[in-house]
């Protein structure tokens, strides 16, 4: 038998070798999976990583890439300054979709007035509309210990249902002809989130998303509130020993990974989306909590793992419509990835020892 | 008396760096309510460990009502009629009585049945418990009714209770007695864990006292004074005090005055009107029995828990109301018990964990930007002046020995140069020679003018350190009293509870 004892000290070599064999597991089983579905298991992985990066439609898939990656990055960055002071914001979904309301509302109001900075104000105006939706559970923990993985995740559906009445009522394109829908942002110049090079897929929130990534890589390794935020996260006594008042370390990483995702929202409905419609969110704000953990919660990390989790994404897609997969096989496909990853991430920690038989 | 229900020979239980138990024998008799009596870390928990079947002993033998009592798991303690009562209970809050009680036993009988089970063992016993109540919303000493109910429902012969009293409110641990005292007086053995003498003296028909792992004397408590048995609890082998300068003319360095608070978590210890004064150059021993606000006035006192500002006052500024760093900022520096996950972070390498604490007086960050080749160099100061066994300041603190890790906690303070220094169990779980060490390096701190204030369960150390001695018992202090020429007799009645010497002819 074997026996899991902790390292003495985690393992450098498996906190990068656990997302690389967690990738190849879920290849693994994943195209088991794929085979049982009837479909050709090679012929499906080579769609879903190779052909949007090199096959003969790239030109098509890669600009997707960066348009699918960044909402993932952008939030995610922002879920993992929180989960590494073991604060845990599952709702970055309602973050995401308020921040898109509070932006396209702004845009909305002041149609078709042409503004410069218009755009800018959206930002501003999503990014504070999704910290404050993550301020509530925020608020809720400090004041009356409630947790807010379990408050953050409902305000989803309460961000949701506010979608849809948006989306129905009070912002519905008064020149729609009754269909659902606000109007088009891409058509009003002044909020339209561009391409800002044609044909690429880069807006401006793929520039944020860099920016976040840099911002959080000095923060966490050069200032003092990375380092209280990761003494918080593994320690929290010595946190507070150390001087970092918890309830304000709460209500900074709600309010910056709510911030984050808010404005993830605003870039998605300004520019890709477009329009504040039902289903505008299509479930980045969760994804990107896989995303956060296949990066180990090092900006880095999270910059390859959503450009990884957008591929599958965009892969899933080529397998649904050119193979007939069912969109729920790319889900599990997904969701296996963070699961092999969780798994493994035991090695950086623990290790196998084979235990001696011993009478006890 | 006939054949003893248990008999424990020469158990022995060794870990790595200690003997938890060596060559303890004693007898418990059918009935008998027999008191487990010891400091903490004599090794009472690991012995009732043995018992109650979570560790097995490294040689000696048990027997139960004669037959040799092997037990490979608390199941099989269970099942031989052994059942333990742990300090820390386990409980589901969402559950009520019944479906606790439920899932603490082997065949659970169906839910209305056990309800009605409940009630009469409860009325049998007078322990007023509810069986369909949620558990969330019982008292201490309800969810302790709970537990004890689950245990005489399998009709143990022997009980064994860890602390139970340590939760109780002075009118639940009388409820709780007349309990025990039932049954007991039906047949029941009970081995009772405690360290409160008065408790004891007043409960248990005999007492068998581990210190250092061996056991000292069994005796029958009522017959002996608190002091008594606090002197064979903590020993005598004190050495006279080495110090004894008059340091009570110099100035102030730290003021506490009527300070209260109120617990921060369940269990914990209110502190209550703690009132001392703590010269320059003097060191305070504070001695007291685990559990009794140690950790509370080191929190009080690190800044961790805020107080109304006068109520601590630093070199005569008030400082109740400021935080940990606004503390260290003013010379008020701390190095709690708990060395990892308190005192340090287990998974930060040492040059993080010396930037922890150092980064507020040693100016490691200008405007929030740390200065990591600074922090580094005063880790490899700690680590030279300190003599820590350690490849390097990479190396994350938990991969250091505790004696290793403390010198460095220890050392991270003392290189401030503190005006104040508070250090609870600072050579707790440490080696001979790093505990020489750190007690030459608190020693010297004070010599140069810094005021110590040393939490310490470990008499011979506060003895060899302490300019004077107070004492902390269910959160008040004692007045401090020069440390030189207190006789053992008198430092067990500070320790015990009696407040104020007029209670010594017990």
């Amino acid at each position: 038998m074997f026996k899991i004892e902790k390292r003495p000290i985690p393992s450098g070599k498996w906190n990068w070798g656990a997302p690389v064999v967690a990738v190849l597991l879920t290849m693994v089983f994943g195209g088991a999976l794929f085979a049982v579905l009837g479909v050709n298991p090679f012929l499906a992985l080579e769609k879903i990583f190779y052909e949007p990066l090199f096959g003969e439609y790239a030109f098509y898939y890669r600009p997707q890439l960066m348009v699918k990656a960044a909402p993932l990055i952008l939030i995610a960055i922002g879920l993992s300054l929180g989960f590494r002071a073991g604060i845990w914001n599952i709702g970055a979904e309602g973050q995401y979709i308020i921040g898109a309301l509070c932006g396209a509302g702004l845009a909305l109001a002041l149609y078709p007035m042409e503004l410069f900075i218009l755009l800018p104000l959206m930002v501003i105006a999503g990014a504070i509309g999704g910290a404050l939706w993550g301020l509530i559970p925020a608020v809720l923990k400090v004041r009356f210990g409630t947790n807010e993985i379990l408050v953050s995740l409902m305000l989803v559906y309460v961000a949701e249902q506010l979608l849809a009445s948006m989306a129905l009522g009070l912002m519905k394109n008064p020149e729609g002809m009754g269909f659902p829908g606000s109007r088009n942002l891409q058509q009003y110049p002044s909020a339209h989130n561009a391409e800002i090079i044609s044909g690429t897929g880069m807006h401006w929130g793929v520039v944020a998303a860099l920016i976040a990534v840099i911002f959080a890589y000095i923060v966490l390794s050069r200032h003092m509130f990375g380092f209280s935020l990761r003494m918080s996260g593994m320690a929290p006594r010595a946190a507070r020993f150390a001087g970092v008042n918890p309830t304000r370390m709460v209500l900074i990483c709600m309010g910056i990974s709510g911030g984050l995702a808010g404005m993830a929202g605003l870039f998605e409905i300004a520019g890709p989306a477009g329009q504040v419609s039902i289903d505008f969110n299509v479930g980045y704000g969760f994804t990107a909590i896989i995303v956060a953990f296949l990066g180990r919660l090092n900006p880095i990390g999270i910059l390859l793992a959503g450009v990884l989790m957008a591929l599958t994404y965009i892969g899933g897609e080529i397998t649904q419509s050119q193979m007939g997969l069912p969109l729920a096989a790319i889900q599990v496909f997904q969701g296996m990835l963070l699961f092999f990853l969780l798994a493994m991430d035991l090695l950086t920690n623990y290790r196998f020892r084979p235990t001696a038989k011993e009478a006890a | 008396m006939g054949t003893p229900l248990l008999t424990l020979s020469g158990l022995t239980k060794a870990y790595p760096g200690v003997v938890a138990n060596d060559d303890v024998s004693f007898d418990i008799q059918q009935g008998e309510v027999h008191a487990l009596l010891g400091e903490n870390g004599a090794g009472k928990s690991t012995l009732v460990k043995m018992i109650y079947g979570l560790v097995s002993p490294d040689s000696g033998k048990m027997t139960l009502n004669g037959a040799p009592f092997v037990p490979a798991s608390p199941n099989a303690a269970r099942a031989a009629g052994v059942a333990m009562v742990f300090q820390h209970f386990s409980l589901f809050d969402a559950l009520s009585v019944a479906e606790n009680v439920a899932l603490g036993m082997d065949n659970p009988p169906p839910q209305g049945e056990l309800a009605t089970k409940i009630r009469t063992v409860s009325d049998a016993y007078g322990l007023p418990l509810d069986p369909h109540r949620t558990v969330g919303d019982l008292s201490a000493g309800e969810r302790q009714r709970v537990e004890i109910i689950r245990c005489l429902l399998q009709d143990p012969k022997l009980l064994i209770m860890d602390e139970p009293t340590s939760v109780l409110t002075p009118q639940e641990v009388e409820i709780l007695f007349k309990t025990l005292r039932k049954l007991s007086a039906e047949g029941t053995a009970i081995l009772y864990i405690s360290h409160k003498l008065e408790e004891i003296r007043s409960l248990c028909d005999n007492a068998t006292i581990l210190r250092l792992g061996k056991k000292v004397a069994t005796c029958i408590p009522a017959q002996k004074t608190a002091a008594e048995l606090a002197e064979m609890m903590v020993g005598t082998s004190l050495k006279p005090p080495k110090r004894a300068a008059d340091v009570s003319s110099s100035e102030v360095a730290l003021h506490v005055s009527g300070l209260n608070l109120p617990p921060a978590q369940a269990f914990g210890t209110s502190l209550r009107d703690i009132t001392l004064t703590l010269h320059k150059g003097e060191v305070l021993g504070i001695g007291g029995v685990a559990g009794n606000g140690q950790d509370e006035l080191l929190a009080a006192l690190s800044g961790e828990r805020l107080c109304a500002a006068e109520q601590v006052r630093l070199n005569g500024k008030p400082v109740g109301n400021l935080g940990p760093t606004a503390r260290r900022r003013l010379g008020l520096l701390a190095a709690p018990e708990e060395r990892l996950g308190h005192a340090a972070v287990p998974d930060m390498s040492l040059t993080e964990n010396a930037l922890l604490t150092g980064v507020t007086r040693q100016a490691f960050a200008k405007g929030g930007w740390i200065n990591w080749a600074a922090a580094k160099g005063y880790a490899e100061r700690i680590i030279h002046q300190f003599d820590v066994r350690t490849p390097g300041p990479h190396v994350a603190a938990r991969a250091l020995s505790g004696g290793n890790l403390q010198k460095f906690v220890i050392g991270r303070e003392v290189l401030q140069a503190p005006h104040v220094l508070v250090v609870n169990q600072p050579t707790w779980g440490v080696d001979a020679s790093a505990a020489a060490a750190i007690r030459q390096a608190l020693l010297d701190l004070a010599a140069e003018g810094a005021a110590i204030v040393c939490i310490s369960q470990d008499l011979d150390e506060l003895m060899e350190i302490s300019d004077r001695f107070a004492a902390l018992n269910e959160g008040r202090l004692t007045q401090a009293r020069p440390a030189a020429g207190l006789t053992i007799e008198e430092i067990g009645l500070m320790m015990g509870g009696a407040h104020g010497m007029e209670a010594a002819h017990v």
